[in-house]
Formats: structure tokens, sequence, C-alpha cells
């Protein structure tokens, strides 16, 4: 196939043909739509949060659970995640307990990262999850980086950068593809195009035919799939991570989806946005084109997802009370983690803070809210 | 006059600039229909078009780069970086390219444009949309580095800044885009980037400071007011070329000084402050030169308003040089 040619295996819209890839069992294809809609009810709790000033930022990924699901199925526990802020979704897939996130999102004393980061910037060791950056794309380096490392190890780990159609500008998009490939190293890049990058429609981020298309030139594969499509996703990507293993080296793989939301919290699309390009979407909604695709094959009935819902919705409410009522991290934390030690200099600073604070008190916060 | 908050001023400004010169243009990111992610740019692709109000890809190596070509090939250009954490990709455009221009060229190249950029805390946005990067680009020869602490300011110093012949880092404090309202002149008025300010007049401490950190430092003056400290505030505009004799003056005058930044303290403006009040003004003073800063960490999310000084920091450091002996 060409990378300008897409992928698909679930027909569109909304029929339930085609076959599911081999190695998928019923159980199988259940945990992807679980964790497709468990990322949905996250996403929608999320964002209440946010908008009743309970949490101050939130980044969903409505319409995009597809493309990150069908990867996820496709990786082993040993590889490792360079994730972008908007792919939540894999860490419920790898059942990562629920407190990890909402901590993280209060950034309160029981967050893993100690309130170092916004909401979505989580890091995840035990999965095997990188430390999320804001600026755009510097992880796609760091994905190549350590696919090399676990080449020169000789271990099976492949690395997976994850990105969006506006991280395919970035400089370290060029370094990281184009490292990867010299090295023939077990990479895995995954291009989310969502058509958007904030305001910024795809074809204002490019005027390559496609993103999978920008494979070509670094000498890999691309591969261009329905992003809306969980199981041609998996295919695809399944496929990369055999290639990775093989020694063939890394793919990019553009999943073309929407973002069927908000960039972010504070994001209004209605500035930039046409309704009917949004409508046209809403039609491919990837949950529905799965659920459907279940019910065909007798996986799916209103029962159990009914009975879902309501184990996954008690799930995130219990974890929303915990990270609630975790007080804020300590304040002399400020002070740790900028080197192994805490040198003499950051001593003498939080000498200095601790004893303003016993003389004058608490300091008073003031808050801020964020604009993007 | 009309009243204005910060982003008025600025988007009044740029929209002047615009009408003013043809050759003035615009790109960054979501700075078009969505008109910026602060709404600075609002209106102005609807007024100019998309030849002169360009979004464009996500790289900021090529919005600074690419500004950099049409600077020398005689344009304006108003490169946007939508914040000052993501200027770093950039930052070889910046200092070894725009800042460098005139100088390896012999003054046969220039580049005259400004980038602007939002700087600093206060909307809880992490490290990477709150830092106050001015240091690094203060350190390099051939940039100017501009911050304004009003919005009146705002408006007169993007004029200027943007019809400069130099290259200048515009530094848009955040915390004060809506921070309260200020009589702005109509149309076009400019305000000598060269020259410092004294956002108050005082005889017993100076207190230096610029950007967001003013009116933080004036809240803390007029509290030390009420314990007879009088103090003076320079509001520094730019922090290179900077304006040392307007420091000097008000040093000579109150013999005790401290600097005020959201910055961390270490090889910050502040510290160059205080290395020239001590050179130049050693006679005069009567306590030990004080710096208020951030901490020397990562600036952080949840611990924000721990981390940036407040008005109690400022005003310690202010009573502690005052009591002095
Ligand atoms: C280097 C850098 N520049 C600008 C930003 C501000 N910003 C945050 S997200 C975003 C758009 C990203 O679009 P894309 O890569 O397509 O990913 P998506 O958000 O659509 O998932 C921008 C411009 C940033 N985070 N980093």
């Amino acid at each position: 196939m060409s990378p300008t040619e897409m992928l698909q295996v679930m027909d569109v819209p909304q029929k339930s043909k085609g076959k599911a890839p081999a190695g998928l069992k019923g159980d199988d294809l259940k945990k992807m739509f679980r964790a497709m809609f468990f990322t949905r009810l996250l996403d929608q709790r999320g964002m209440n949060l946010q908008r009743q000033g309970r949490i101050g930022f939130y980044v969903p990924s409505f319409g995009q659970e597809a493309s990150q699901i069908g990867a996820g199925y496709a990786m082993q526990d040993q590889d490792i995640l360079w994730p972008s802020y908007r792919v939540i979704s894999i860490a419920l897939l790898k059942n990562v307990d629920l407190k990890i996130i909402f901590n993280q999102a209060w950034g309160n004393k029981a967050d893993i990262c100690k309130g170092r980061q916004m909401p979505n910037h989580y890091a995840i060791p035990d999965i095997g999850w990188m430390s999320i950056s804001s600026p755009i794309g510097t992880q796609i380096s760091h994905a190549a980086g350590a696919a090399r490392a676990a080449q020169i190890r000789g271990e099976n780990r492949a690395s997976w950068a994850w990105f969006g159609d506006g991280g395919t500008s970035s400089n370290d998009f060029h370094a990281g593809m184009n490292f990867a490939a010299v090295w023939k190293a077990p990479c895995i890049f995954m291009c989310e195009n969502n058509h958007w990058a904030i305001s910024v429609p795809q074809e204002m981020q490019s005027a390559s035919s496609s993103f999978a298309a920008k494979a070509v030139a670094y000498g890999m594969p691309g591969i261009r799939v329905d992003g809306n499509d969980v199981l041609a996703v998996y295919e695809a990507c399944k496929e990369a991570r055999e290639r990775a293993e093989g020694g063939g080296g890394p793919t990019l793989i553009e999943t073309v989806t929407f973002r069927m939301g908000p960039h972010s919290s504070s994001d209004d699309p209605s500035k930039y946005q046409a309704q009917e390009l949004y409508d046209s979407w809403q039609k491919k909604d990837p949950i529905d084109r799965f659920r459907l695709w279940l019910k065909g094959k007798r996986l799916w009935t209103q029962k159990w997802e009914d009975e879902l819902k309501e184990e996954l919705m008690a799930e995130i409410a219990a974890a929303v009370e915990s990270a609630e009522s975790t007080p804020m991290p300590d304040v002399e934390t400020l002070f740790d983690d900028v080197y192994a030690e805490v040198p003499p200099m950051l001593q003498e600073q939080r000498e200095a803070l601790l004893d303003q604070i016993r003389r004058s008190g608490d300091i008073e916060d003031t808050g801020g809210a964020f604009p993007l | 006059m009309p009243q204005m908050t910060m982003l008025d001023a600025l988007n009044d400004a740029l929209h002047i600039a615009m009408e003013k010169d043809d050759d003035v243009v615009m790109l960054g990111e979501d700075i078009g229909k969505k008109g910026g992610v602060f709404g600075t740019t609002a209106g102005l692709h609807e007024k100019f078009g998309e030849m002169r109000v360009m979004d464009t890809p996500l790289s900021e190596c090529g919005i600074i780069g690419t500004a950099v070509g049409m600077a020398i090939y005689g344009l304006r250009p108003v490169p946007e970086i939508q914040f000052q954490d993501f200027i770093f990709p950039g930052f070889d455009q910046i200092v070894s390219e725009m800042a460098k221009m005139r100088y390896r060229s012999g003054g046969h190249f220039t580049c005259p444009m400004v980038v602007r950029t939002p700087s600093g805390g206060g909307i809880r946005g992490g490290h990477y949309h709150s830092q106050s990067g001015e240091a690094y680009f203060a350190h390099t020869p051939g940039l100017r580095v501009v911050m304004p602490s009003t919005p009146r300011e705002a408006k007169g110093l993007m004029l200027s800044a943007i019809f400069c012949d130099d290259p200048v880092i515009f530094l848009e404090p955040k915390a004060l885009y809506r921070h309260g309202k200020e009589e702005v002149e109509e149309g076009f008025f400019t305000i000598d980037m060269d020259k410092a300010r004294i956002a108050r007049e005082g005889k017993d401490v100076t207190v230096v400071t610029w950007g967001a950190m003013t009116p933080i430092c004036q809240d803390a003056a007029t509290e030390v007011a009420e314990k007879g400290i009088d103090v003076e505030i320079v509001d520094m505009r730019s922090m290179l070329p900077w304006d040392a004799e307007t420091v000097l003056d008000s040093v000579r005058k109150t013999g005790r000084c401290i600097a005020v930044q959201e910055a961390p303290r270490t090889c910050s403006f502040a510290s160059e402050i205080a290395a020239t009040v001590a050179e130049k003004a050693v006679d005069s003073l009567e306590a030990p030169v004080g710096r208020v800063s951030g901490f020397d960490t990562p600036f952080p999310y949840a611990l924000e308003h721990v981390y940036k000084p407040d008005k109690k920091r400022v005003t310690n450091a202010i009573e502690y040089v005052a009591s002095y002996e």
C-alpha cells in the first residue's frame, strides 16, 4: 500500500462487515471496547471537573479512542511509551490505578510526580510511560534514542512515540525520524492526525499528500490508516511492532481521525471550526462504529454496556473523591528533585522560605486560570 | 482617553502598526482566526488578511527563521511565540542569526523585527507556560529585551519596538494581560525603550523591577509607607541595553537597593543590577544590595504561589535593607 492510501478493516459508515485481525479473540475485542468507552467517560468527567473549577485544566481525547487503543493493544508489556498529553486511554487499557490519574490532575501530595506539572502531563514508570512534556515533539527524538538503546543492549523493547499532526512540524520530528531510520531502530512513530493543531488545520500544517508519506524520504515505511477503525489501527501497529522486532527498523503510522472536542478545556473551536465538519465526523464516532461491529459479531449487548458504565463511573467517582480530599504537597518539596541531592545553594533558599513562613504565616494561594 | 487592559493596548498597537506600514507582518501559531490563545492578535487576520497575518506550521524555529528572512528582505515582521517557554526550538535563530546579523555583516544586513511572547507565571501553567527567561536573551549582545508593566507602557513600547531597526524580544507579562485598566492615548505614540521609568518616587529604598513584578512592588511600597519607609520604584522597561544611569541616580539618593524579579536568582538580570550598583555606587550604599526572585528550581505547578515572589517577600526585603545598619 502506498502511504497516501488508507487502510481500513471496518466499513464506513456503520456496517458490521470486516474480519477481526488474526489473533484477536472475543475477549480481546471486548477489552478494546472497554478501554475506549472508559476513556470517553473519564474525559467527560475530566472536562466537568475543570468546568466546576475543581481542577485547573484538562485535555480530552474525544474521537481519538480507536486511534489510541488500536495501537495500545499492539504494544508489548516491556515496550516504552513516549506519550503526548492526549493519550490517557492507553493507561486505562493497561489498568493503571485511576488514583494516579486524578492525583496528578489535582497535583496533590499523593501525585507520583509531586504536583510538579499541569494536569495531563503524567509520568507512570510502572507501565513504561515516560514523563510528558508540553513542548511539542521533544519526545520523538527521545523515542528514537531509547529504541537505539534497546538495540545496543540487545533487548526486545520497542519505543512508541506519540504526537499530533502539528508535531510533524517540530525539529524533533525530523531528528527522531532521521536517526531512527539510519539506525534501523525499533521505533514506532504514531502520528495522530486529528485535523487540528489547536486552531491550525492540517492543510496549513503540511503540503504533503499525507503525513504518512513523509516516511518515504526518511527511508522507512509510512502507513496511513483509518484512525476511527480500531481494528485497522491494531493491524497496522502489530505489523510495525513485528517489523521492529525483526530488525526491520522504524515505521511511521498516520492515524486519520478527528478531534471531536476542544483542544483543551480552555479552547473554543467555534471560533475557527465549521459545524458541518464536526458533524460529518460525529457520524464516524469510533466508539459507535466499534459498538456496531461488535454487536454484529454478538459481542456487545446494551446490558453489558450499562453494567460496564456503572462499574467504571463508580471507579472514577472513588478516585476523584480520594484525590480531591488529599492535601497539596508540602512547601519544602519545592526544592527536591532539582538535583540528585539538594545542594547547599538550594538548602539556603529552602531555609529562608521556611523561616519566612514561620515568621509571617502561610503564603496565600492566588490561583490563576489557564487560557488555552 | 480610552481605558484599556494590557491586552487591549497591545492589540491596539498591533492594529496601528499594521495600518501605518504595509511592511509590518505577523506570523505564529493560532494568531489568525483564533486571534491568539490570549486574544492579543484578535481582529488582525480579518482586517489585514492572511498574507500579512499568517497562521504557521508548529515550528518556532520556522517562525523565527522565516521572520529573519523577511526582515533581511526589508519587511518588519512581528512573529509571535505562543509562550516564551516554547521559544527554545527557535533559540538558535535568535542567538546565532537574528542577534548577530548586523554585526557579522558589518552593518549591511539587519533584522528589524519583534519577537512577541507571553512570559512569566500567573495562569497555573506549570513550568512550560510560566517561566521568565529574560536572562537568556539579555545575555545575547545584539538583542533588545523589553518588558512592559502597564497597558500604556505596553502600547508605547510595542510601537517603539516595531519601528526600531534592531531585533527586539518583547516579553509580555501574561499575569498583567487582564490585570486592570489604564487610560491609554489613542493613535500612534512611542515610549523610549532606552530609558527606565520611575514608577514611584521615594527617598529611602530603591526597588528595581520590571514586568509583572511592578504592581507587586507598588503594593509592597504602599504597605511599607505606613511604617514610614519611602520607596522609589524603577521600572526597567528594557533589560538590554539597560539604563544603568537611572538606577544609579536613584541609589545615590536612597543609599539602599533591592532588585525584584520572578525569574530564578542565579545569573539573572537582578544579579546584573546588584553587580553594577555595587561597582558604581558603593560609596552611596548603606546596606547590601538585595535580590528578591524566584527560587533556583524549575517553575512548579502546585506550589506556584510559593515559588513566585509575593508582596510579603518584597516587603520583608525592603524592611531588611531599610533597617540595615
Ligand atoms: C514547541 C511548542 N510550541 C507551541 C506549543 C503550544 N501548543 C500546545 S498544543 C499545540 C498544538 C498541537 O497540535 P498537534 O501536535 O497536532 O497535537 P494535538 O493537540 O492536536 O493532539 C500547540 C501549538 C507547544 N506546546 N509546544
